[in-house]
């Protein structure tokens, strides 16, 4: 049996929970996940700016901090911070951890390979809208393919203590442990599925163990001290989910459910580099407090076709807020959203969209929100986008001047105008597999 | 007997580009052939109203008791695109707990 345990579930998770699991009890494998959607092409943004930069900037500080208990208890790091600069992000663990031997996996940038790609007839349709990527060419800022978990196993196979690698399916990482010690094939259709199940659990981190949790949210214990996931994974794929002890949290059937849930499409095809998994087939049990087994997944063939994340410019966008207190302050709020809509015509100025929310009253569940009635306060919030920054910039300074030009009882606008914001979008797509060609490097 | 979903399930929602999707999870083995019946995708899409411009598909999952929704363009754009407060739908989730079910008193004997 060997531990894997996951101590962030994003960029930006809690900084103390890789730590904590490594100092909390035994574990053998830790795993990070950096990197959602868009993150790649921030990072991208980072690299142009600076050859150097360009990969989750808090792991080599991290890996520095844990570096000597890691040696000491034998610890393995795999985690997909090198964003879209692995070897600059290697090179910076080696300079924080210089005890460390860290490889990197590369192969996943397919940023200067697009245009081959076109001229070979790969349409990169979108899989959401099917538009042919041609149509955003120009735009494009970032573009990777997601590697499944045996280039990463092949890693940990030349006994790095630290394995970096940048766009990868995320559960990927924690199958990627059970493939290198449990000698796993790509045949192994049943087993791979179970490690990448177990990896979906984990791979949000304490979102499986009570975080985000809606069973009993009001007597979860200690959120402050939630113990991160942790798969405990036998060479047959059958796992236990848990935590260490004395951490706060919760690990039960229904909670992993709701993670198992979390994000997917058609459950009988989880679609992964590796395998592709049917989570109709997924056994729960629990077995004892914070221990749920997991057992019974199947799997299927690999697919041909490998999905890439690729990141473009889709204009800009802004949001301003004014609160309006009691009496009638959805009245006003609304009035308020009146005049602004009124002004920004008359300025003949053109938005793709804009949209209004009304905080205490529709913010969240818009039509399917329960009515309130006369409430206190009510914060508006006015939101465009459109691909003329002018024009998105020219709405920023329509919001403030509400306060004296319009309803009575405006406030709240203490942080000043609103900030223009890139809209960076995302485009899946498809690439066959045989054009991805990864490898492993050892960075000295 | 009209009551709402979150006497018989839980739930938790989440994103995939436009596609908000919610898992629904009986709270019981025996509550999910209530899920089967109530919860269907017509009933879905009207309850969230211009919130979800697209279709409502509904998948199966009888070994966990549960039920996954995708709500096709329920995102107005979907992750960075979208100018809602809840771009990835983490709410919707919870505003379906409020959706008002029909069961029978005998069907929730444990």
């Amino acid at each position: 049996m060997i531990r894997i345990a996951n101590g962030q579930g994003f960029w930006g998770d809690w900084l103390e929970a890789p730590v904590r699991l490594v100092d909390g009890g035994p574990i053998d494998y830790l795993t990070l996940d950096y990197l959602a959607e868009v993150t790649m092409s921030i990072l991208q943004k980072q690299r142009q700016a600076d050859p150097q930069l360009g990969f989750a900037r808090d792991f080599p500080p991290l890996i520095g901090r844990i570096a000597k208990k890691l040696q000491e208890r034998r610890i393995k790091v795999v985690a997909n911070a090198g964003g879209v600069n692995p070897v600059a992000c290697a090179r910076a663990v080696r300079k924080a951890a210089p005890g460390l031997k860290v490889a990197v996996v590369l192969g996943d940038d397919v940023l200067d390979r697009i245009d081959d790609f076109l001229g070979k007839g790969f349409e990169m349709r979108n899989i959401d809208t099917g538009e042919p990527l041609a149509t955003i060419r120009d735009r494009i800022l970032s573009a990777n393919v997601y590697i499944g978990a045996f280039p990463l196993a092949e890693a940990l196979a030349t006994g790095a203590d630290v394995v970096i690698c940048g766009r990868c399916a995320d559960a990927a990482l924690v199958l990627a442990p059970m493939i290198h010690r449990f000698g796993w094939t790509p045949d192994d259709w049943d087993k791979l599925a179970s490690g990448i199940v177990a990896g979906h659990i984990i791979e949000c981190g304490a979102q499986c163990s009570g975080g985000n949790c809606q069973v009993d949210w009001q007597n979860m214990p200690d959120f402050a001290n939630i113990g991160y996931p942790i798969v405990e994974a036998e060479p047959d794929g059958g796992f236990v989910v848990t935590k260490h002890p004395d951490t706060g949290g919760r690990i039960d059937s229904h909670g992993v459910k709701e993670q198992l849930l979390y994000e997917i499409g058609d459950p009988r095809q989880y679609i992964t580099p590796d395998v592709v998994a049917d989570f109709t087939s997924i056994q729960l049990e629990d077995t004892g407090p914070d221990r749920v087994r997991g057992f019974g997944v199947r799997g299927g063939a690999r697919p041909p076709m490998l999905k890439a994340s690729i990141s473009y410019d889709a204009g800009w966008k802004a949001s301003g807020t004014l609160v309006y207190s009691w009496p009638q302050a959805v009245e006003k709020a609304r009035v308020a959203d009146r005049i602004t809509r009124q002004r920004l015509e008359q300025l003949g100025l053109h938005f793709d969209e804009i949209h209004s929310e009304y905080f205490g009253v529709n913010a969240c569940h818009g039509p399917a929100a329960r009515p309130v009635h006369d409430p206190p306060e009510v914060q508006v919030r006015i939101s465009v986008r459109g691909s003329d920054k002018r024009a998105v910039d020219r709405f920023t300074r329509e919001m403030i001047p509400l306060v004296l030009t319009g309803p009575p009882g405006g406030t709240g606008y203490g942080e000043g105008r609103p900030e223009v914001r890139q809209i960076v979008a995302y485009w899946p797509a498809l690439i066959p597999r045989g054009e991805i060609r990864t490898r492993v490097e050892v960075v000295e | 007997m009209k009551m709402p979903l979150s006497r018989i399930a839980h739930t938790r929602s989440g994103d995939k580009g436009d596609i908000a999707n919610i898992g629904v999870i009986a709270w019981l083995p025996s509550y999910y052939p209530i899920l089967l019946r109530e919860v269907t995708p017509a009933r879905v899409k009207g309850y969230f109203g211009e919130l979800v411009m697209g279709e409502v598909d509904r998948f199966e999952l009888p070994n966990l008791h549960a039920l996954n929704l995708l709500l096709h363009r329920g995102l107005g754009g979907g992750g960075t695109v979208s100018l809602r407060t809840d771009a990835q739908g983490k709410t919707l989730g919870a505003a379906l707990l409020a959706m008002e079910i029909d069961v029978d008193d005998g069907e929730l004997t444990d």
